[in-house]
């Protein structure tokens, strides 16, 4: 897809489909947009999860092996049962006491602003994944589609 | 001292962090005429800095901004559509 004259352009690819990498990806298309420059999304691999109707609003955060965790918690302790439901309740609860915008807000926002949103075709095809199973306005597309749009990007990141 | 900056619209973004700072802002220089002056609030620590390069990104004019007890405050004139 061509660029239009003097407009900058970012593409991401967002692998990973935890709650904690969903902002990445989602943060920097959004500011982008902000500054009037176009963008997309390659949502691949486990980062289609964060594109998905069933699992946007429900993306966990890890309680194993993150020792950044503001509340760090030991490997053993973090493999207990109930404990990644415990640590995506304690970001869900930083999110909101600081005002962060949420990752389904992100997305809207992404959207809304035309960021294009890649689901990635091989992915689906691998883990049986439906368009209908993703949000509207998704576009699914290969590597090589998304190559073509990021050969023209002035700014290119993976997450 | 120099005149006080002539405001056309306000955005209220204290209270929010990045991202969102910057979204509301191009929404709400969307809203005003080529050459009038949006004030924006802020309290987010990134802001200062964030609000100069989001000025020179969609070309708009940052003509002053300041701090005062947390909240930074900053004048942009509307210069591109």
């Amino acid at each position: 897809m061509s660029k239009a004259n003097g407009v900058k352009r970012i593409a991401l690819v967002a692998s990973k489909g935890t709650m904690d990498m969903a902002y990445p990806p989602l943060i920097l298309a959004s500011t982008a947009l902000s500054m009037d420059w176009e963008g997309a999304i390659f949502f691949t691999f486990y980062g289609l999860d964060i594109i998905k109707k069933a699992k946007l609003e429900h993306l966990k955060v890890p309680s194993l092996a993150n020792p950044a965790m503001p509340l760090p918690v030991p490997n053993i302790i973090g493999a207990l049962p109930g404990m990644t439901a415990m640590a995506t309740m304690m970001m869900k609860s930083w999110i909101k006491k600081a005002n962060v915008a949420t990752v389904p807000e992100l997305v809207n926002v992404c959207r809304e602003g035309g960021v294009h949103l890649y689901g990635c075709q091989m992915t689906m095809d691998l883990m049986g994944v439906t368009k209908e199973e993703l949000i509207d306005g998704v576009e699914v597309c290969g590597a090589a589609s998304f190559l073509e749009y990021a050969a023209e990007a002035d700014v290119s990141m993976f997450v | 001292m120099a005149d006080p900056v002539k405001v056309d619209k306000v955005l209220d973004a204290k209270g929010l962090l990045c991202p969102m700072p910057v979204i509301k802002a191009r929404k709400a220089i969307k809203e005003i005429a080529l050459g009038q002056v949006l004030e924006v609030q802020a309290t987010d620590k990134g802001a200062m800095k964030d609000f100069e390069a989001w000025s020179r990104q969609t070309g708009n004019e940052l003509l002053d901004s300041s701090e005062a007890g947390g909240v930074y405050t900053f004048h942009i004139r509307k210069a591109k559509e």
